[in-house]
């Protein structure tokens, strides 16, 4: 997975500073990557998860906030994530899936089977 | 009449007169934008972002704090000093497999709110979901506002 194209440059000039972007950790294993994206006050509902190309695109929509209260103090950003990855040709992206718990998402991207390493037995 | 116990300001102003040039900045660089610096990196000790919102009865005190358990965090109130602490843990990768990119932060964590309000602290309540904790601190009778009739002969 090339992890060097973060953030597609049409995506940010169509929409200047209107997302943040989430802290990833990537662990690759022989048959997977698995991703893992902080989107802390995003619930299953506010998640966007999608493939188009080669590009895997992640978006996570906040709860809005009730209005009843007033805001005393105030470092928490508004704006919803975002984060753009150029996938490898090695990801088979028809079996990606993602879950999110606790504010963590979780995108496991499995690898095509022909790139996967076999081990092959010697027959005597 | 009650002495200020903190120099600093317990709480800023809502809006922020930064927040604007702060954007204008990003959107020059082409920065993703400027809160996401402060999660890169790994330092052994980091503040967690937090909120301060109020109603009539409560304080809300909310922090980012995404992908941890329950028993991870550790909440105290003293003195009129909340303190959420706690620890993440470094994930170490399974045997055949290897860390391809690291942003997201694992060590300590520790932060203290000065809560310029009257608390009812044995009534104090903190609820984790979606990664986002919310501590709500009830205020005590005599710190809501109260209506004084004015009676007339």
């Amino acid at each position: 997975m090339n992890c060097t194209t973060n953030y597609s440059p049409t995506a940010t000039q169509a929409t200047p500073a209107q997302f943040t972007t989430p802290a990833v950790n990537v662990v690759e294993s022989k048959d997977q990557f698995v991703l893992e994206a902080e989107m802390p006050g995003v619930a299953k509902d506010g998640l966007e998860v999608s493939v188009e190309g080669r590009n895997l695109t992640l978006v996570g929509r906040r709860l809005t906030r009730s209005a009843e209260v007033s805001t005393l103090y105030r470092e928490i950003t508004a704006r919803d994530f975002k984060r753009v990855f150029e996938l490898d040709e090695t990801i088979d992206t028809a079996r990606i899936t993602a879950r999110i718990e606790q504010g963590l998402l979780r995108v496991t991207l499995p690898k095509v089977e022909a790139v996967k390493p076999r081990k092959i037995s010697v027959v005597e | 009449m009650r002495l200020v116990r903190f120099s600093q300001p317990s709480f800023q102003t809502v809006n922020d007169p930064f927040d604007a040039f702060t954007q204008e900045i990003d959107r020059l660089f082409a920065l993703p934008n400027y809160s996401a610096a402060r999660h890169q990196g790994n330092s052994a000790f980091r503040a967690p972002a937090v909120d301060v919102h109020e109603d009539k009865t409560n304080v809300y005190v909310t922090a980012e704090l995404p992908g941890l358990t329950k028993d991870a965090i550790d909440i105290a109130f003293d003195d009129r000093v909340l303190t959420i602490s706690g620890e993440r843990k470094l994930e170490v990768p399974a045997q055949d497999s290897a860390v391809a990119r690291r942003e997201r932060f694992h060590g300590r964590f520790e932060r203290q709110l000065a809560i310029d309000r009257n608390v009812d602290r044995d009534q104090i309540k903190a609820v984790y979901k979606d990664g986002v904790l919310t501590v709500t601190l009830p205020k005590q009778e005599e710190a809501k506002p109260r209506q004084i009739e004015v009676s007339f002969n």
